[in-house]
């Protein structure tokens, strides 16, 4: 179950902790990946880590020219993009208020515009294979909203209106879109936050703690999978109750 | 018959599953060969492919007909 060698897999914000855990677990179950992220060294330690089947791709998102690249490089790099994992996502939060032009931009368009950018870039080669996964990592924000966060709800819920989209056109091709929805998970970020801050969460939350990468890393396998060529267009939540949508 | 047109039609008959005499010149994709809107780009890719070209989006939207397919790679090849 859950096989992936022989598949080739692209993995934005490969840096960060969610992103890292995926690239980890799509690996583990034999697939080659690109590692793409703006930071190059913690790309490469990665890559020092998972040793062969591995590629450094580093990215800018919010460069429109290094997007558009990206999808090419790795199939130059890869031989093919079998899977795509658009996981990469920055914040900018303030009231809406107080909002500015560039933070909503600036925000749409890493999350979103660089989704839709890279998902078009790899269709053509996933479509001529009769095989393509591609898999957007939303929020459970995207769902349920979240005060100083409508930059980001927008793009997380965009995401999810974006793939079902795609999900349609290409179903009959044998690519599957679907979303995985996190809700609080222990990264860097949130290993900032003070014992009360974290307890505080932890109460919110049915399961009555942080989720892990890894835990979103298995939605990602199984969304990657063989096994899950009839599941698209859908979002799995994975959040431990904290939103039951 | 030129040797463009049996290219195009092999690549229209191998990607929609159709027969090779229903290929006529003003014979519609889409109304006539059955292909929805997703084949339509996958011809293009295919043509593409066979005839080492690039066929930019707004031409792409121009080839509606076997005709069109083998008059635009006629001009560009």
């Amino acid at each position: 179950m859950f096989d992936l060698s022989g598949k080739a897999a692209l993995v934005t914000g490969a840096s960060g902790g969610i992103g890292a855990a995926i690239a980890r677990a799509l690996h583990g179950r034999g697939a080659v990946v690109g590692l793409s992220g703006t930071r190059e060294n913690p790309l490469k330690a990665l890559a020092g880590e998972l040793g062969d089947r591995v590629h450094v791709l580093p990215c800018d998102l919010s460069d429109a020219g290094a997007v558009t690249a990206l999808p090419k490089d790795a199939a130059a790099a890869m031989g093919s993009v079998d899977i795509l994992v658009n996981n990469a996502g920055v914040t900018r939060d303030n009231l809406f208020l107080r909002m500015s032009d560039d933070e909503w931009d600036g925000v749409i368009a890493v999350n979103l515009t660089a989704a839709f950018k890279l998902s078009r870039g790899v269709l053509r080669g996933m479509m001529k294979a009769r095989w393509g996964r591609i898999v957007n990592v939303s929020s459970v924000v995207g769902a349920t909203g979240n005060p100083g966060q409508g930059n980001y709800a927008a793009s997380k819920a965009g995401l999810v209106g974006m793939g079902k989209s795609l999900a349609h056109e290409v179903a009959s091709r044998g690519i599957t879109v679907n979303a995985i929805a996190p809700g609080f998970v222990a990264t860097a970020m949130t290993d900032k936050l003070t014992d009360d801050q974290r307890g505080k969460i932890d109460a919110q939350v049915p399961a009555g703690r942080m989720g892990t990468p890894e835990e979103i890393a298995a939605a990602a396998v199984f969304l990657a999978s063989p096994e899950a060529a009839y599941v698209t267009g859908t979002v799995l939540h994975v959040n431990g109750g904290l939103a039951m949508v | 018959m030129s040797d463009i047109e049996d290219r195009v039609r092999k690549k229209v008959v191998e990607h929609l599953g159709v027969e090779e005499d229903k290929v006529k010149e003003n014979a519609s994709f889409i109304d006539d060969l059955g292909a929805d809107s997703l084949d339509t780009v996958e011809l293009v890719m295919a043509f593409e492919e066979e005839f080492g070209i690039e066929i930019p989006d707004d031409a792409a939207e121009s080839i509606q007909t076997f005709g069109d397919a083998v008059k635009f790679i006629k001009e560009n090849t």
